[in-house]
């Protein structure tokens, strides 16, 4: 039988049909392809005429769209919470910073107050040094200031 | 006694008089018209669903072997074929410009597919086995149904194989049993293009037949 004689039809498969008949020269071929058409066609019919199962389709989309959905708020989540931690290391790391700024001011505070301290304590004993020297050697004027009141 | 205005009145006046008292008339007819010429494009629509919808979502069950996909994409068509059906001039038959509405759907069904593979991450698609399982209903002994069988899945295994075009054109010819010339208007493609693109998908499907499983 020739490539879409009988539409529908099953190809005569007894093997009498000259080779090189056809549209493709080849028999085999001739009739791998007719049995496909109609197989795709037995196919289609069945499936043209099964029941439609919309309910099912439309909950495998809203089961879809409740995915998509719960993917977009999980990764929005995330995004905001690593927003907010994020922001959260940066305050805790400015606080840090701040309280080893103010540990290290309070150090230079004391470190300049002993340095003071040092600086006054060296000029009192220099100051207790020079001025044991300087009475012994105004004492005699003294004593003549002295003299000259009681006149 | 009343007066009479005696004035002769012109032909243009006639004319506007006539106009003012027919006017509901004529409207309600031309509504008449429009809504009879509707009806009766609405009725030739519905018989070109019912003589053409079959063909037209067999070919598309072949092009993407997915059930669900095949029933969505000859609603869009004829979908689409609605929407223009006012400008179809009737240059081509109806099955030929349908058909290029089905062929430039599923181009761009696959060409978006491409683009969207993490929105669907599986196909519905079913495997060659499911497909070559439907049989032609005149094979009468078991060998010959599983020979039948076998060389099914090999033809689909090489339409697997094909490119868009090749399976476009292959399909048309082969399972549609359409001509070249009605191919290449349908395609938009030469009808030289068209031969050439059916005989490498055959070269494919020989060499496929020929190695086996």
């Amino acid at each position: 039988m020739r490539f879409g004689d009988r539409r529908g039809e099953p190809a005569e498969r007894d093997g009498q049909a000259e080779p090189g008949t056809g549209e493709t020269g080849d028999l085999a071929l001739e009739q791998a392809l007719n049995d496909f058409r109609m197989s795709v066609c037995a196919w289609s019919e069945a499936a043209y005429s099964r029941p439609r199962t919309a309910g099912r389709v439309v909950r495998q989309r809203s089961w879809r769209l409740a995915a998509g959905w719960a993917l977009g708020l999980a990764l929005a989540a995330g995004g905001v919470s690593g927003a907010v931690f994020e922001r959260h290391q940066r305050q805790q790391m400015a606080r840090a910073a701040e309280q080893q700024r103010l540990v290290q001011e309070r150090q230079r505070l004391i470190r300049e107050q002993q340095a003071r301290e040092e600086e006054e304590d060296l000029l009192a004993k220099v100051d207790r040094d020079v001025s044991r020297e300087v009475p012994s050697a105004m004492e005699p004027l003294a004593q003549l200031m002295a003299e000259d009141e009681r006149k | 006694m009343a007066a009479v205005n005696l004035r002769p009145v012109g032909a243009s006046t006639c004319v506007m008089a006539a106009g003012t008292a027919m006017g509901p008339i004529v409207r309600a007819t031309a509504e008449e018209i429009a809504a009879r010429e509707l009806a009766s494009a609405n009725e030739e629509f519905s018989r070109m669903v019912e003589r053409h919808r079959p063909r037209v979502f067999r070919f598309l069950l072949a092009s993407t072997r997915d059930l669900d996909l095949a029933e969505t994409l000859t609603q869009e068509c004829f979908l689409k074929a609605h929407r223009n059906w006012s400008s179809f001039r009737g240059e081509s038959s109806a099955m030929t410009w349908l058909m290029r509405i089905a062929i430039n759907l599923q181009k761009d069904h696959w060409r978006n597919r491409r683009m969207q593979f993490w929105r669907q991450t599986r196909t519905n698609s079913v495997d060659l086995d499911e497909a070559s399982e439907w049989l032609p209903s005149g094979e009468s002994s078991v060998e010959r149904q599983l020979l039948a069988r076998e060389r099914v899945y090999q033809v689909w295994e090489a339409v697997k194989g094909l490119s868009e075009r090749q399976r476009t054109v292959f399909l048309l010819r082969y399972v549609e049993e359409q001509e070249l010339s009605e191919i290449a208007r349908e395609t938009g493609l030469s009808e030289g293009t068209v031969k050439a693109h059916l005989s490498r998908a055959l070269t494919k499907v020989r060499a496929e037949l020929g190695g086996g499983r």
